[in-house]
């Protein structure tokens, strides 16, 4: 557009860091399964749908947005549990592309019984009372809602990096990713490691879901671009690294915004153009580490 | 008796399952072989409707067929055409042109269709009109679309019942812009269908002399509006013309009220969905203008609107039809209502009769214009309501004012013959 003011700018880049924000919660679980359990989920988008979807539900019975937002993760977690308990733990030890090729049919059946309970078309969901509205930066206004995204973001980034480099617990995740044999011959059960671990990172997508339910619509189908977005933000970061994912969220959240306001129509492109410059320069990610497909 | 081993605990043998499904198959495989044999035999009356029933129209697309099918179930009732019945042939087009454009074939040359009507998206109903064009059957288009009035695809045998384009865009402006909202911006879908309707709003703009601040594109089927939206807000305009449809609009609108922006302008979409209104729940919506073919509410003073919902409600559980829904319906009202005026399904008589028909199927009165076909009807102008001010869960809209059947609304003939 004609005259971008520094304001504008400024605003805009803003505005990329608030959408990298909530990118960084899409891939952040994606992330965190890949690099501990070296399962690539296609169900993720499946859960991110199921999580807006749980919320929708319990709303309607407790009434009460901040409750829900803290039961949510944990309902959908719990399906996470389940569902490596059943159905990915026999898979192990059989290559990367057996839990792939699970994960990306359950995507479908999920997606398809949510239809079944709930109907193509979306069910509304309103922004919570507190959290409406615009806030003033000084450089412009922003939504209410989103500051609040990027607050409930850093502190789960913040909870779950603690919680892997600091407890004890933490250390046995990282063992368990590094050397699960080892860890095995060390006595301790590592498919409970792995058990939790999944229900982890299927809880942050399902706290994404809730998230996004007042700013997009909240349709069966919710999951499928999200899914492609997790995977550009976990390939571009590096597959399994945290720390990647977040940059990496932010980085693609940027970009994206900056390309709106230079070639909006090409908005949706940057970010692949991003994740293709950024696999010619470093294959494995900004910061991945080397080898971990093969 | 080996069947017997083989029984499962239901009681049904692995063999006769085996053997159902190869029957099924056999009657799959035959059917159009019989339809080809009714066909043959003059009885049925024979609509194909490809539309969109799976996808992300696939809701609008479902309700359009269901409509269609009361209008079916009406001619049947009231002895069809001299007892020959009317059939409605449903096909899932995916929303792709290409598959759209087989399905209308196989309706045409295998199940033996006279007419076609159906289809959303602009670039698919462009598609099947190639088709029927070519094949020489009636195609009843009933979506939006500017395209279809033009020389370059209209045909004798193009009719379109949905309005387009530059008149809701046209009204919705003409409605909008005079009371003081001169600075507009436009967000617009990057597709056909989103330049037409911005191209729509400007046309009307220019006789009220609107000044556009701002004009951002974006993709299609985008889910996060954000980074389109500050560059908007600081070009500080009165109103904002959301220029898509679907998802993308109500996706818009959420994430723009969040932005704080209605508070400080007035947003207007020239296609004001009841659907996706009913979908996106009465927040986001509030206070939203817009422009639509029917709100069911019109039945408080038309009596087709009245006949129309009550025919709808009775199979519905009571829930009144949608906008798109009365397209469906007044489509296939018509060319059932052409074929009984020309007592004939012959492609020219039905024609004929069409070009010569006065109706009132769900709206009012509405007649297809000559030069290109297309349907001269009341566009309304309406704002959504707030949760409080909603009589009951469908009470969507206040109907702000009508723009009554006129030609005036559209583009001439002389324009449109020169778009070649």
């Amino acid at each position: 557009m004609a005259n971008i003011s520094l304001e504008l700018l400024a605003l805009q880049t803003f505005t990329g860091l608030a959408l990298g924000s909530v990118f960084v919660l899409l891939g952040i679980g994606l992330s965190l399964i890949f690099g501990l359990l070296t399962v690539v989920n296609f169900a993720h988008g499946a859960f991110y749908m199921l999580g807006a979807y749980a919320g929708v539900f319990l709303i309607g019975l407790t009434g009460n947005f901040w409750l829900t937002l803290a039961l949510v993760p944990v309902v959908v977690g719990c399906i996470g549990l389940g569902v490596e308990r059943f159905l990915v733990r026999p898979l192990y030890g059989r290559g990367i592309d057996y839990p792939l090729l699970l994960t990306f049919g359950l995507g479908l059946v999920l997606v398809e019984l949510v239809r079944i309970t709930y109907g193509l078309d979306g069910v509304p969901f309103d922004t919570p009372k507190e959290l409406r509205g615009a806030t003033d930066l000084g450089f412009g206004f922003f939504p209410t809602y989103r500051i609040f995204i990027i607050g409930i973001t850093a502190l789960i980034v913040t909870a779950l990096w603690l919680f892997i480099e600091k407890t004890s617990f933490g250390l046995v995740i990282r063992s368990g990713a590094r050397d699960p044999e080892i860890v095995r011959v060390l006595g301790t059960d590592i498919s409970k490691v792995w058990l939790i671990v999944f229900a982890i990172g299927t809880g942050v997508a399902g706290l994404a879901g809730v998230l996004s339910a007042p700013m997009r619509s909240v349709i069966p189908d919710m999951g499928t671009t999200v899914l492609v977005e997790a995977f550009v933000v976990t390939v571009v970061g590096g597959m399994g690294s945290l720390v990647g994912a977040v940059v990496a969220g932010l980085l693609v959240g940027v970009v994206v915004s900056i390309t709106s306001l230079v070639a909006p129509e090409l908005s949706d492109l940057s970010m692949f153009v991003l994740m293709a410059l950024v696999l010619l320069i470093r294959p494995q990610g900004l910061f991945g580490k080397k080898g971990l497909m093969g | 008796m080996s069947d017997k081993k083989q029984t499962t605990k239901k009681g049904v043998s692995r063999r006769n399952v085996i053997k159902g499904v190869a029957a099924g198959a056999a009657i799959v495989a035959t059917g159009p072989a019989l339809f080809n044999i009714a066909k043959a035999d003059g009885h049925a009356i024979k609509i194909g409707m490809p539309v969109p029933l799976t996808g992300p129209y696939g809701k609008e697309s479902q309700e359009q067929a269901r409509c269609a099918q009361i209008a079916v179930d009406q001619f049947n009732a009231a002895g069809g055409m001299g007892g020959r019945m009317a059939e409605l042939l449903p096909r899932d087009t995916k929303l792709k042109a290409g598959e759209a454009a087989t399905r209308t074939l196989e309706l045409i040359e295998k199940d033996g269709a006279d007419f076609i009507c159906g289809s959303l998206s602009a670039s698919v109903q462009l598609a099947i009109n190639a088709v029927t064009k070519e094949r020489k059957k009636i195609f009843m288009s009933i979506s939006q679309s500017d395209g279809i009035n033009e020389a370059k695809h209209f045909s004798r045998y193009t009719f379109h019942e949905a309005m387009n384009p530059h008149m809701t865009a046209g009204a919705v402006g003409r409605y909008v812009f005079p009371r003081n909202k001169k600075r507009v911006a436009f967000l617009i879908a990057d597709y056909a269908y989103g330049h037409e309707m911005a191209r729509g709003f400007k046309r009307a703009g220019e006789a009220a002399g609107i000044e556009v601040v701002a004009e951002v594109k974006h993709p299609l089927a985008t889910k996060d509006f954000s980074t389109f939206l500050p560059q908007i807000q600081a070009a500080r305009p009165d109103v904002l013309c959301l220029c898509n449809f679907g998802y993308d609009q109500l996706n818009s609108l959420k994430q723009s009220s969040n932005f704080g922006m209605k508070e400080q302008m007035l947003m207007v979409a020239p296609a004001l969905l009841y659907s996706q209104r009913l979908s996106g729940g009465a927040d986001p919506y509030e206070g939203v203008i817009g422009g639509t073919n029917y709100h069911w509410t019109l039945e408080n003073s038309i009596a087709s609107s009245k006949a129309f919902n009550d025919a709808y409600r009775k199979s519905n559980n009571g829930m009144p039809p949608s906008d798109y829904g009365g397209y469906g319906f007044s489509g296939v009202a018509s060319l059932l209502k052409a074929v009984k005026a020309a007592g004939s399904t012959d492609t020219d008589a039905v024609i004929t009769a069409l070009e010569g028909l006065k109706y009132d199927n769900y709206k009012g009165g509405q007649r297809y214009r000559g030069c290109d076909h297309q349907s001269v009807q009341d566009v309304h102008i309406i704002a959504s309501k707030s949760k409080k001010d909603m009589a009951n869960d469908y009470d969507l809209f206040d109907i702000l004012h009508t723009d009554s059947a006129n030609e005036g609304v559209l583009r001439t003939c002389d324009e449109l013959s020169k778009l070649t």
